[in-house]
């Protein structure tokens, strides 16, 4: 097998994995990493349910309902939402531009281990005397010193850690799409899934920063007294749900875009259109960018900051309905006289329009300033974003996962398996939520951990339980997919199961090392379905085959990652009756991270080279592979 | 990637962004600055929002001390200008001057950071502690966030002209250099906002 | 390619047009950094002499710090050279999406009571 060049094949399975800077390896282990934590999230949502399936139950706590609840929104944003989108960004925006890898392999690495172990050590305060408690929101007087306990310091500096490597991943996805497309790779001819990437990510620059900024002083609260907060000593309590807001809001564009970008390539490639609008979608995917940043009040109506803000904020906050509904519209024209096949993928990709637009309307209803005193922090609020989180973010990436599968792994996902999962995840999506809106215009509010009988909750409540239950059934069903078509898998693997129309399909699968034995010459949009009706079916190379350039592993980005987690370990300890001086911990972990980073700064590296032949030679077996099928 | 560098007639014009890796480090380190713009931001609105919360603590027009902060902003103003003349002689390939200048930023970097430390020191003895009141903990964080950008800045130099003091220009360490630079007058940048927003205007009453 | 990352150069590659250019720079540059002296300068005597109401001075120094900023980032960090365009695009879009967060945390933080 010359397939892995020499460089890894001498390596273990785990010793690769901890060092590669292979970008579909941290893709591989983004998905892996994301599919732990949603899973971990989504049992505490389903511990949720249970607890509130009848009235005054007392499954749980109050104490733990609320340890439950701040950590199961946490964790889905942060440290599930987040990586399995990276997961896909990372496999596809390469492929998908042209490219050989990212622009910064090392920093690719760097933010996995910052990701994974900000969340290790977010997921230890339930070893440590308690989860956060203050909603994932975390607003102060609630979350300062006075009133949260330990559990909130694994909060702030978990956070901290794993947004330090959201931020340079969001870089690196920035610097690759720009310096790295291949010839002809013009921007307007760049797959959607890449342009809502590159947004994601200057929203994650612009928006990630001022998160650190007020994780910082949440932290300079708790660990060193600050009074930023604090009334008494001329602070404001204002000042955080501000910052948290101001990341906040965008954090919602960052997750649902990679999304809208998953579902604008599946419904073209199963539609057998190209995509109606594309321009439109690109400069609505832009403005969506843009007004993200300008609404976040909207989350604070009731904070009373004056009619006059909340006039301003209500108007723009409906303003981003006009892009959006542009998308919406384009989705649908795509599919409009098209010719449809619905597999798993596409019922996933189709099914997400309406449910988005549900959740949008409901977003408008919660845009008006007036009204929404009267549903503010009920449970009509949950079913909205759970209706854009679930029913846009999710399905996006579950449709993504049966279509780019195959790339990834080499055989399908099982389609019969896929629909039953579909159906039974779809029907309770909407069985959970659905009836949450007609809970919270009763007066249910959320974040509450019992309610009284015969108010007439009791049903509905029931209900969205049993929904719940069906979409951890629909999860489990995917699981078993997964290891039933592992064990089904056809001898060859496939390249181009869908008929697909963008660059990552004219790649072999596996993918080699390189993606690309020659960089190819792109012609048009959707330039793999170009060559298919204009050409032979195969991308024009656009340089001589010859030695490729290729970054070596390292351990360092693991070190610098370690590094930060003692550190941020050590300030935590400060709370702990701890047998050592907190501080020698943080220090240590600050000198095992500076250190290593100088490591990385002192060593050259300049990696080393796939030569022609073993090139030629890796080309010959893949497209031998092809000719047995 | 196939990036070729001619480098049979010396050392090109713009070194630290003839490779490619010259050029994604340059765009990414842009990518990078322009967030650190809103981090800044964010300590800025916080330290105006509650610059008058001071709860019967010192106020900032008894503590700042004009020629103090004058001496400072100086000090760091002609370090950017310094850095630019190491940055101009490294395109020339100058490895020497480039080092000299080089060196005299770090020792203005340095000169730097201790006015502040003494400041510092100085504030805390008059009895403006970083838990006495909002005004102080939002001074202190965000001054003290410019003292640690220029803490990891001055580290960041010293291990290059270490590294670096034999080796010549190159094609790998120009960028670094640059890098370097560019994040230096980002510093110097950010505290031309600090001086005129948080001295002046503290001094200067509103 | 990869051959020449680590070794100096003998000399340097620079035409005689580019290196009458970069003398031009250095001048530029030079006058500059005489502005931001001055313009440090002014700042200072704006708010020591306690001649014009406080209002007025505010606002003059924030503009005085504005036009540093535009001297620093387009002449020292070369932002006005081509192939910046990249550059300017993201920093500019990091300045103005700070003035909404600088403005809402000054003015709207609700009743302040201190």
């Amino acid at each position: 097998m010359v397939r892995e060049a020499a460089h890894t094949l001498k390596k273990s399975l785990l010793w690769d994995l901890l060092t590669t800077v292979d970008h579909k390896k941290i893709a591989i282990l983004y998905l892996i990493a994301g599919t732990l934590f949603f899973g971990k999230a989504g049992l505490m949502a389903i511990l949720i349910r249970i607890q509130l399936m009848i009235p005054e139950n007392t499954f749980v706590t109050g104490q733990t309902y609320n340890e439950l609840l701040s950590m199961h929104g946490t964790i889905m944003l942060f440290l599930a939402a987040t990586p399995l989108l990276f997961a896909f960004m990372n496999y596809l925006i390469p492929l998908q531009i042209g490219a050989r890898d990212v622009a910064f392999p090392f920093l690719n690495a760097l933010g996995f281990w910052f990701f994974f172990f900000g969340g290790i050590l977010l997921s230890l305060s339930w070893f440590f005397g308690g989860a956060p408690d203050a909603g994932w929101t975390a607003y102060v007087p609630l979350s300062s010193r006075d009133y949260a306990g330990i559990g909130l310091d694994f909060y702030v500096l978990g956070l901290q850690i794993s947004g330090f490597g959201t931020l340079i991943s969001g870089i690196n996805f920035i610097v690759t799409i720009i310096t790295m497309r291949a010839p002809g790779m013009t921007l307007l001819r760049m797959p959607l899934f890449c342009w809502n990437s590159f947004i994601t990510s200057i929203l994650i620059v612009f928006g990630f920063t001022p998160l650190a900024a007020g994780l910082a002083l949440l932290m300079l609260d708790r660990m060193f007294d600050g009074q930023f907060f604090l009334a008494a000593a001329g602070g404001n309590a204002v000042i955080w749900p501000h910052i948290f807001w101001i990341f906040g809001h965008p954090e919602v564009y960052i997750l649902v875009l990679p999304a809208f970008g998953m579902i604008s390539e599946i419904i073209p490639v199963f539609s057998k259109k190209r995509l109606f609008g594309y321009t439109a979608m690109v400069f609505a995917t832009i403005l969506i960018g843009f007004l993200g940043f300008m609404v976040w009040v909207h989350h604070m109506f009731t904070l009373n900051l004056g009619p006059i803000t909340n006039s301003i904020f209500a108007i723009l906050t409906m303003l981003i309905g006009v892009p959006t509904g542009i998308k919406i519209f384009n989705w649908l024209f795509t599919m409009w006289g098209g010719k449809l096949r619905f597999t798993t993928a596409m019922l996933c990709a189709s099914s997400f329009v309406p449910t988005f637009v549900l959740g949008g309307v409901t977003g408008i209803m919660l845009a008006m300033s007036p009204v929404t005193h009267l549903y503010h922090d009920t449970y009509f609020v949950v079913a909205h974003f759970h209706y854009i989180i679930l029913g846009g973010i999710v399905l996006g990436i579950l449709g993504a996962t049966y279509y780019w599968y195959p790339k990834m792994f080499g055989h399908c996902l099982n389609e019969t398996l896929g629909k039953w999962m579909f159906w039974i995840f779809y029907i309770g999506f909407h069985l959970t939520f659905f009836i949450q809106h007609i809970l919270g215009l009763i007066g249910m509010p959320r974040r509450v951990n019992v309610y009284l009988a015969d108010q007439g909750w009791d049903g509905m409540n029931l209900i969205s339980s049993i929904g719940a239950f069906m979409q951890g059934l629909a999860i489990i069903l995917l699981l078993i997919n997964v290891i039933y078509s592992a064990m089904k898998r056809p001898n060859h693997p496939v390249d181009d199961p869908w008929d697909g129309r963008a660059l990552e399909w004219a790649t072999h699968t596996p993918v080699p090392e390189y993606n690309f034995a020659q960089v190819p010459q792109v012609r048009s949009l959707d330039p793999l379905f170009y060559e298919k009706i204009h050409g032979d079916g195969t991308m024009k190379p656009s340089e001589p085959l010859a030695d490729i350039h290729m970054p070596n592993g390292s351990f360092l980005p693991f070190m610098i990652a370690l590094g930060s987690f003692i550190a941020g370990f050590g300030l935590i300890m400060k709370h702990m009756d701890a047998w050592i001086n907190p501080y020698i911990v943080v220090v240590l972990g600050l000198l095992v991270m500076f250190g290593s980073m100088a490591v990385r700064s002192w060593k050259e590296d300049h990696g080393y080279h796939i030569t022609k032949e073993n090139v030629e030679a890796m080309e010959r077996e893949a497209l031998a592979d092809e000719r047995n099928r | 990637m196939s990036e070729t560098v001619d480098v049979s007639k010396g050392l090109p014009a713009h070194p630290e962004r003839a490779t490619l890796e010259g050029k994604n480090k340059f765009v990414g380190f842009w990518v990078f600055l322009s967030g650190e713009v809103t981090m800044f931001a964010t300590f800025f609105g916080t330290y105006l929002g509650l610059r008058n919360g001071t709860a019967g603590g010192p106020e900032a027009a008894d503590l700042f001390h004009m020629p103090l902060v004058f001496i400072m902003t100086m000090i760091l103003l002609t370090s950017s200008l310094t850095s630019v003349i190491a940055i101009t002689a490294m395109k020339k390939n100058q490895f020497k001057k480039m080092k000299l200048w080089m060196w005299i930023t770090f020792f203005l970097g340095v000169a730097f950071l201790g006015f502040e430390i003494y400041e510092f020191v100085e504030y805390v003895h008059y009895g403006l502690g970083f838990s006495t009141s909002a005004f102080a903990s939002s001074f202190y964080s965000l001054v003290g966030l410019h003292g640690a950008h220029v803490v990891f800045g001055l580290g960041w130099v010293l291990l290059l002209l270490i590294r670096y003091n034999r080796a010549g220009i190159t094609l790998t360490n120009a960028p670094k250099f640059y890098m370097f630079s560019l994040y230096w007058h980002f510093i110097d940048v950010v505290w031309v906002f600090i001086f005129t927003v948080v001295y002046l205007m503290g001094i200067g009453g509103g | 390619m990869a051959d020449h990352l680590s070794e100096p150069f003998e000399k340097s590659a620079m035409t005689n047009e580019e290196r009458v250019k970069t003398e031009r720079e250095m001048r530029i540059q030079f006058i500059a950094f005489a502005f931001m002296i001055a313009l440090t300068f002014l700042a200072f005597i704006a708010v020591g002499a306690e001649v014009a109401p406080p209002g007025f001075v505010i606002s003059f120094i924030i503009f005085l710090a504005f036009i540093q900023l535009f001297l620093q980032l387009y002449y020292f960090m070369h932002l006005k050279d081509k192939d910046h365009g990249w550059a300017n695009t993201f920093m500019v879009s990091g300045l103005v999406l700070s003035i909404p967060t600088v403005v809402a945390l000054i003015l709207i933080i609700g009743v302040v009571k201190y």
